[in-house]
């Protein structure tokens, strides 16, 4: 068994042990069960990183086996430099939500942990599948257990956000599917996405083709006007639904559009590139602003989260290599900071159970060390120099500059509209004199906690300050992506 | 197990073995039940599924021995769909047997009559499922459909079955009018009553097209009808609600591998030369089952209606793979869709009995499980159960890793392999119909997860019922992980029907 294969099916076998031996009553066994388990799934991502050959653009770790012999589907995995990353994510941010659950999921503990692992193997899954079906397969088994998650751990509106997200993300991967499918005729039978890439289309194909895909992902991405789901699914899911949401989920759209829409219909991705900018930007600056005014702290980060993702696909859409390399970057900071924001909130959240912004003011004074991590972390969001979070903003912006300057103007807005609505919220949250008899009684991070925080914020601080490996494995994937897309495919 | 010997000496008794066998077992279930005068049955019970098993396990040596054998006169043929679909209808009725005991047993239906008239109705099936002649086909129906009325009817004082007997009677003996009417016009169209006859017949082109457009009216509405396809499904929903539940898995799950059976064997194996005109009226048909079971199964608060109304859907969808048979003139796609429609069927058939299964496990002693609510909380009363339920609606719903995606897949593969772009709309707005039926269905995954319990009583069911549940769960989940095999053999087995 290959290293994907195991870090797609260990999660899962130790999601499905504990479903089926796990009870309430033994629950601190569940959970060290589900952290090892997620240790050990990260762990054996580890190699993939350290064995990468950054020299090819090729498929790496692959894998290949028939699975089902009548439509020529393969189980078929492998890395590139632009999934190689997302791997890991996943497989981090798994052990840090097992980690955020220990003591405020209760009920239900061994469904709750087990989901979770569930869902990180398939999410790995998504990124490892080079198979078109395989992909759709668990790109769409992984909207099972989030549903759970959110409609069984999740706030008073748990129901609607559940039925939203699930409804929303599959009526736009329906699309998705009669396309795969179209495909998969045309290519004679296969469902091989390398063997789409090189497959020549007619122009009319290719804009169905790319909208059925732009349905599918930018739902998932999710970019405006598709993007309602997001703030409920994230205000009613618990602490750790959220952070998977805004730290991997989000990207599972933002990676179909490199490596579906963009490498099989290039040509229309370049006609209908203006379009995908023009939804970019107004993500951008009109949920920027929307972000601006919201009271609730998680709706403000779902909000923030879109914007951010604005501005991966604004990266890929101007066609160079600092706009795409910048939007990778962007995808990966953005899931350390966004999962770091809500688990900050999270930490709020267990201790008031509010998560208004008028129901604190002053946390800085009762807890000073939980403080510093939330500043840092705002920081990133914001795209303070220096945190994971300027990096990718930096890099597309610099792109856009040559692509367009009124466009890189316009997004660049992002810095002040990022600082308001961040800056605003800790003003209102943290800083000042103690608001209440609440904000008195706070309690300081316990270890479990300030060993959650830490993790990232050590993430955050070594991408911000030192992005080169980062940057360096991707770099040949996307130079050849580039030069893929550069080409035409239609038939001569 | 090779039978070439056998079959050389006797191709009539080979072909015939299952149902004979299940005849004569039938005749020995219910003679010995007048003699058994345990209240439970418990002798009938183990006789019946005996017998049962011996036909599914006859006609599933026989698959496929490599060619088609003619008996009775060319009345009844044995190939690979026959066999494939016999023996999921055979084990179809073991597992409705099984889920249903201890419900008729709490509602004083555990009688003789029901084992009889379950295996009465089986034969029925293999005699549809193996008919080479239009009348043949009329006796098998007519078998089967005898059967299952009586056994709606079976709860005398209780009024809504005898309504649902009334309706699936009258509805029922209309639609066998009308395909009878069908058979006979294309009869004397063609001179002959013999399926392969009638398709040599049609090929000559030299048939009087009114008489031949009339009657592929006429047999298609009464396939429609016994299908349940809108508009001729008016009959479904009352007819699964008001019988009791055990019933209304003997006439969803295993009646409607034969009512695919009869449309192979009469629409393709018969009549494929008229498939442009049927196609047309399948695609009417499809599409609006789709819609109104769609739309129709949101607002119902009974699970059994909601059933009814989502298998309308079902068959929908797959008639949808019955369409691209002949397109432009050639059948390319023929064996494709056609195949595809097979193995929706048999996984539709699979979920169904699961569904309902979970249906009479909830109910017990003075208590029907019929109400969305009364699935409240499952997943704290027990949580592998409502896992259980949850897989069977996913899959209903066509969410992957569940069977029922490859279902689903393999349908609208082949819709739009034809490259026509009508058939690619098609395919589109299948899938738009087919997220409206997500809703519902996961409508019943958030009563069981998120809603709390209303009904604090244990669950009793024994655990034959309990294995057996598990069981079709796992099947439905692995056949989603690896779907390879299944498809394979309905894949052989259309290309057998197909080139005979």
């Amino acid at each position: 068994m290959g290293l994907l294969s195991l870090a797609i099916w260990l999660p899962i076998l130790a999601g499905v042990v504990l479903l089926a031996v796990g009870r309430d009553e033994q629950a601190t066994a569940v959970r060290w069960g589900a952290l090892i388990a997620s240790l050990v799934s990260f762990v054996v991502t580890l190699p993939l990183v350290t064995g990468f050959d950054k020299g090819t653009a090729a498929m790496q770790f692959q894998e290949k086996a028939p699975w089902i012999e009548r439509f020529n589907v393969n189980y078929h995995l492998g890395v590139d430099g632009l999934s190689v990353w997302f791997v890991l994510l996943t497989a981090f941010i798994t052990v840090i939500v097992v980690i955020s659950a220990w003591q405020v999921i209760t009920e239900r503990v061994n469904q709750y942990m087990g989901a979770f692992l569930i869902l990180s193997g398939l999410l790995v899954g998504v990124f490892c599948a080079v198979d078109g079906l395989l992909f759709y397969v668990f790109f769409e088994a992984t909207l099972i257990p989030m549903y759970l998650i959110i409609g069984v751990w999740g706030g008073p509106r748990r129901v609607y956000a559940a039925f939203k997200f699930f409804l929303y993300t599959l009526a736009g991967s329906l699309l998705m599917l009669v396309a795969l499918i179209y495909l998969y005729y045309k290519s004679g039978g296969s469902f091989d996405i390398l063997t789409w890439h090189r497959l020549p289309l007619t122009a009319h194909v290719q804009t169905l083709l790319f909208f059925a895909f732009f349905f599918a992902f930018a739902v998932k991405v999710p970019m405006w006007p598709v993007h309602t789901w997001l703030p409920d699914a994230h205000v009613e899911a618990p602490t750790g639904g959220s952070v998977v949401l805004a730290a991997i989920m989000l990207k599972l759209g933002a990676y179909g559009f490199i490596r579906f829409s963009m490498p099989i219909a290039p040509d229309a991705s370049h006609e209908w590139a203006w379009f995908m900018i023009a939804l970019s930007l107004i993500a951008v600056v009109y949920i920027g602003l929307v972000a601006l005014v919201q009271q609730d702290m998680k709706k403000l980060v779902a909000y923030s989260s879109i914007a951010h993702m604005g501005f991966v696909t604004l990266g890929f859409f101007i066609f160079s290599e600092l706009g795409m390399s910048g939007g990778i970057v962007q995808m990966v900071s953005h899931g350390f900071v966004s999962g770091a924001m809500f688990l900050c909130i999270g930490v709020l959240y267990d201790r008031v159970h509010s998560r208004e912004i008028a129901a604190y003011g002053g946390v800085t004074n009762t807890m000073p060390k939980f403080a510093a991590f939330a500043v840092l972390f705002a920081m990133a969001n914001c795209g303070l120099p220096g945190t994971a979070g300027f990096v990718g903003e930096w890099m597309v912006i610099l792109g856009a500059v040559k692509f367009n300057f009124w466009i890189a103007a316009l997004a660049a807005t992002t810095l002040i509209w990022g600082a308001g609505y961040t800056l605003w919220m800790v003003k209102r949250v943290y800083f000042g004199p103690i608001a209440n008899a609440h904000v008195r009684e706070l309690k300081d991070l316990d270890s479990r906690e300030f060993a959650m925080l830490g993790l990232l914020a050590i993430a955050v601080l070594v991408m911000g300050l030192y992005p080169k490996p980062f940057t360096d494995i991707m770099h040949t994937s996307v130079t050849e992506l580039l030069r893929h897309l550069s080409v035409s495919k239609l038939p001569s | 197990m090779n039978l070439d010997p056998w079959l050389k000496a006797a191709p009539n008794s080979l072909a015939l073995a299952p149902m004979t066998v299940l005849l004569a077992l039938a005749c020995v279930v219910a003679i010995v039940d007048l003699f058994v005068d345990d209240p439970k049955k418990t002798v009938t019970y183990w006789l019946s599924q005996a017998s049962l098993a011996v036909v599914a396990l006859l006609s599933g040596f026989c698959f496929d021995n490599g060619f088609t054998i003619y008996a009775m006169d060319r009345m009844i043929v044995a190939d690979p769909m026959g066999h494939l679909l016999g023996m999921f209808a055979a084990l179809a009725a073991m597992v409705t047997l099984v889920y249903a005991r201890p419900y008729a047993a709490h509602r004083e239906l555990l009688k003789g009559e029901l084992f009889t008239l379950a295996m009465f109705s089986l034969l029925g099936i293999l005699v549809m499922v193996s008919a080479n002649n239009f009348l043949v086909v009329y006796l098998g129906l007519e078998l089967m459909s005898l059967s299952l009325y009586a056994l709606v009817a079976m709860r005398r004082d209780d009024t809504g079955a005898t309504e649902a007997a009334m309706k699936y009677f009258v509805l029922g003996a209309l639609a066998s009018g009308f395909l009878l009417y069908g058979l006979s016009m294309m009869y004397g169209a063609t001179g002959s009553l013999e399926i392969g006859e009638v398709f040599k017949a049609l090929g000559t082109g030299q048939i009087n097209r009114a008489v031949l457009s009339l009657g592929t009216v006429f047999v298609v509405a009464g396939l429609a009808f016994k299908l349940g396809a809108v508009p001729f499904h008016m009959w479904v929903p009352d007819v699964y609600q008001g019988s009791p539940s055990a019933v209304t898995l003997m006439l969803g799950g295993a009646p409607k591998l034969a009512a695919f059976a009869i449309t192979i064997r009469l629409l393709v194996e018969g009549m494929l030369g008229l498939a442009v005109d049927w196609q047309q009226m399948l695609v009417v048909l499809s599409v609006a089952s789709m819609l109104l079971g769609n739309l129709a199964a949101i607002a119902q608060t009974n699970i059994k209606r909601m059933l009814a109304y989502s298998t309308i859907a079902q068959i929908g969808f797959m008639l949808l793979g019955l369409c691209p048979g002949v397109v432009a003139g050639n059948t390319i796609s023929a064996g494709n869709g056609y195949s595809s429609s097979l193995f929706y069927v048999i996984t539709d058939v699979l979920t169904t009995l699961g569904t309902f299964g979970m249906i009479m496990f909830l109910s017990r002693h003075g208590h029907e499980a019929e109400h969305i609510d009364d699935f409240r909380g499952l997943a704290r009363r027990s949580p592998w159960f409502a896992g259980v339920m949850a897989v069977f609606m996913f899959s209903l719903a066509g969410i992957p890793p569940t069977v029922g995606f490859y279902a689903k897949l393999a349908v609208l593969q082949s819709l739009v392999s034809t490259n026509v772009s009508g058939y690619i709309w098609l395919a589109v707005v299948a899938v738009v119909l087919s997220l409206l039926g997500a809703y519902y269905y996961l409508r019943v995954v958030k009563v069981m997860y998120f809603d709390e319990p209303v009904d604090a009583h244990p669950l009793e069911a024994k655990l034959d019922v309990r294995a057996l549940l598990s069981m079709n769960g796992a099947a439905v989940l692995l056949l989603g992980i690896l779907p390879g095999g299944l498809m394979a053999l309905c894949a052989q087995a259309i290309v057998r029907a197909l080139a005979t």
